[in-house]
């Protein structure tokens, strides 16, 4: 993984003494809070509901195990003892002291982290897929080209202001698990019609309370315009997207506006000007970033273990564990490993330091060192060998960390809520735990299938359920908590917004909709369907009719 | 209010002209754009310097080629959130030409000054009566840069090669 030289510790290092004198200011009151705003959101701090959150950057999600120990030390030492994985790939601290932060930033820079534009109206911290540098799918690990966008755009003097926040996805695989199509900028990376490898450029994607996929402004763009490509459609978004209403600032709300081909030639006529200019990164310094991400000395193995078959025989439990969270790997006789942050009736996203500590000692024993984090609020393990499997997963069922329902109707993502943001019509979390443990029985999640659930406790939608097969959204009726719920979202590939079901179920009833909306679908699935497939061949109406039947 | 223009506080020799007041004979005189337009012959011929003064919303095509012919263009944050002009400020330097005083008025915020200056703006308008002290600290609080923008400074990508090709 990418390894800071002099230059980013320096970096990191100043911003760490710039916002320690900042806070400095603000405890002695010669910031007032208002001035103190927009510094303390540059470094990812925000004031919630009880307290000061702090959001730490993940870049692309991966970890090593001595960045993972660092967290769970930060957790034990400036917290309370848990830290909380977003669906950014981010972690959230929600009980800092502000006194604290400054030296917070500065043990994440010793392990060469931070908290640079986790929030803020500017490019935010670069996503990509979790299973990037293992996946049997992909055209090429697409932490490079993240890393060279997060050089590029940490601190960019000139799109540090934006009309609102910038989020960047990448993925290297056809299969996206990356949820580009619903980012302002989606990039995949793609073959072209002669095999070359460059990038598909999406825009306007996003969720929130107009949510919109993505459309593709250039099919193919070589590699080595990445970055003017970039500049130029920054430049059209900070010169023309909306600032007259927060909710429209979105790049979506622009390309919308104006439609993608007036958008496209307004970002052609930029790039015109621009391409090939020094904003380029230089092709020796994607060289020297990529052989950070070249892959691991891995063991030559028969592509199946038979120590794995034979304990998947043998062991019923880790039969299940293993169909609900491996993946397959490039590399013969390896896997990926997800470990479920989703406990039946635990906080989805939650870890202990405890936890932290496990798995980065794991991590180290088993995998190389990494560990990422996935934007459906799980972690990792991306190089794990088959005949490992066994013991890797008695050690984490030890630790609590071996649910086997990832991807299934418990591995739910949820926004914090009411609980602790105070934008929140309704409470997330404890729907999710309702849900969770109404669907505890693991073995028949299974027999549910894969099933996505996501929740927003507002139309901000930090939860994704507009992409969520199933989609919970909290809303407020005369200061009640209600829940909407959506069907047939989709993040991946074949990315599809939900639809709204009908009217809306209190907090009371609304598990008792989900289920039955669950039992709907194994009534009228054909064999092999996922919720998803069965829901895109009926449609909308069975759904609405019965669920709203009376009973 | 203070002026600090290439590091030093400075004084002011312009004149900020109101739409609506009359043209002096002589003596250094900022415009709105919408002023520009309508008497722009002549301004031009008036024999002093001209200096515009863009809204936000303003940008740098609309200036476009008369850049050059101008002696200072300032561009107005009306709340340091609105980031256009940071572009505006690009664009006049690297596309259009423009080498004048680059004026940064409005919300202009202590924080917000390497960002400016990256941009090519090399005056502003603060509050701040410890204005220069500021504008000091600010600029060094960094030495590693991550893109090339309109400075001269020399962006990290370029330091590694360097120093690759030096060893
Ligand atoms: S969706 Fe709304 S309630 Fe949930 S975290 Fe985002 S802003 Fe807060």
């Amino acid at each position: 993984m990418y390894r800071y030289d002099e230059f980013d510790q320096t970096f990191v290092a100043q911003r760490v003494a710039q916002f320690r004198d900042q806070v400095a200011r603000r405890l002695v009151g010669e910031l007032t809070e208002d001035e103190f705003r927009p510094l303390r959101l540059m470094n990812g701090l925000y004031l919630q509901l009880h307290a000061y959150m702090l959001r730490v950057a993940v870049p692309y999600g991966t970890l090593s195990s001595r960045q993972m120990r660092k967290l769970a030390h930060i957790a034990r030492r400036y917290d309370k003892g848990y830290g909380h994985f977003t669906t950014r790939q981010n972690i959230q601290y929600n009980w800092p002291a502000l006194k604290d932060v400054p030296d917070i930033l500065m043990e994440l820079a010793e392990v060469e982290m931070h908290a640079l534009q986790t929030s803020g109206n500017c490019i935010r911290n670069v996503t990509a897929d979790q299973y990037s540098g293992a996946a049997a799918d992909e055209i090429e690990d697409p932490r490079i080209c993240a890393e060279v966008i997060r050089q590029w755009s940490s601190l960019h003097p000139e799109f540090s202001f934006l009309p609102r926040k910038f989020k960047v996805a990448v993925t290297g695989a056809p299969h996206d698990r990356a949820a580009v199509a619903v980012h302002d900028i989606g990039i995949r990376i793609v073959r072209g019609d002669d095999g070359e490898v460059g990038y598909a450029v999406l825009a306007g994607g996003g969720q929130g309370r107009t949510p919109m996929i993505g459309k593709t402004v250039r099919a193919f763009l070589p590699k080595p315009y990445l970055l003017s490509y970039l500049e130029a459609i920054l430049r059209v978004y900070n010169e023309f997207g909306r600032r007259d209403n927060m909710f429209k600032a979105r790049i979506k709300i622009l390309v919308h506006e104006v439609g993608i081909d007036e958008f496209r030639r307004r970002v052609e006529e930029e790039w015109e000007h621009i391409r090939g200019t020094a904003v380029e990164v230089p092709e020796e310094e994607v060289r020297r970033i990529a052989s950070y991400f070249a892959p691991p000395t891995f063991a030559r193995l028969p592509a199946v273990s038979e120590g794995f078959e034979r304990q998947q025989r043998t062991d019923a439990q880790f039969a299940l564990w293993a169909r609900a969270s491996l993946h397959p790997h490039k590399q013969p006789g390896y896997a990926i490993v997800n470990i479920s942050l989703k406990p039946i009736g635990g906080v989805p996203g939650d870890a202990t330091a405890e936890q932290m500590d496990i798995i980065a000692d794991l991590a180290e024993r088993y995998a190389f060192d990494e560990v990422r984090v996935t934007h459906e609020q799980n972690l990792t393990l991306p190089h794990v060998r088959q005949d490992d499997l066994y013991a890797l997963w008695q050690e984490l069922d030890a630790a609590g960390l071996a649910t086997a329902n990832i991807n299934t109707v418990t591995d739910i993502i949820a926004c914090p809520g009411l609980d602790y943001c105070n934008l929140a019509n309704a409470r997330a979390i404890p729907i999710a735990q309702k849900i969770s443990e109404r669907f505890g029985d693991i073995e028949q999640a299974h027999d549910i299938g894969e099933l996505k659930i996501k929740i927003s406790g507002c139309i901000n939608a930090c939860g994704h359920h507009h992409v969520g097969h199933i989609g919970i959204l909290g809303v407020d009726k005369k200061g009640v908590e209600f829940y909407q719920l959506t069907l047939g979202g989709d993040a991946t590939e074949t990315a599809a917004l939900g639809e709204l079901v009908g009217p809306a179920f209190g907090y009371d009833d609304v598990v008792d909709a989900v289920e039955k909306l669950v039992r709907i679908y194994l009534g009228l699935r054909q064999e092999n369907e996922r919720f998803l497939d069965t829901y895109r061949r009926v449609g909308l109406q069975p759904f609405k009719e019965k669920l709203y039947a009376a009973h | 209010m203070p002026l600090i223009r290439n590091g030093r506080l400075a004084d002011d020799p312009w004149t900020a002209l109101a739409d609506d007041a009359e043209l002096p004979p002589t003596g250094a005189v900022i415009v709105s754009l919408a002023r520009f337009r309508t008497e722009r012959e002549v301004l031009f011929n008036r024999g002093a310097p001209l200096g515009i003064r863009l809204k936000s919303s303003e940008l740098a095509s609309e200036i476009g080629a008369d850049a050059p012919r101008l002696d200072l263009i300032a561009i107005d944050f009306p709340v340091f959130r609105d980031g256009r002009g940071y572009s505006t400020a690009r664009l006049l330097r690297e596309r259009w030409g423009f080498a004048g005083e680059l004026r940064a008025v409005g919300n202009v915020l202590r924080d917000q000054l390497l960002f400016m200056d990256r941009c090519g703006f090399d005056a502003f308008e603060v509050e701040s009566p410890d204005a220069v002290a500021a504008w000091e600290k600010a600029l060094a609080e960094f030495s590693v840069f991550y893109q090339p923008a309109t400075d001269a400074r020399v962006p990290a990508r370029l330091q590694r090669l360097q120093r690759r090709a030096a060893s």
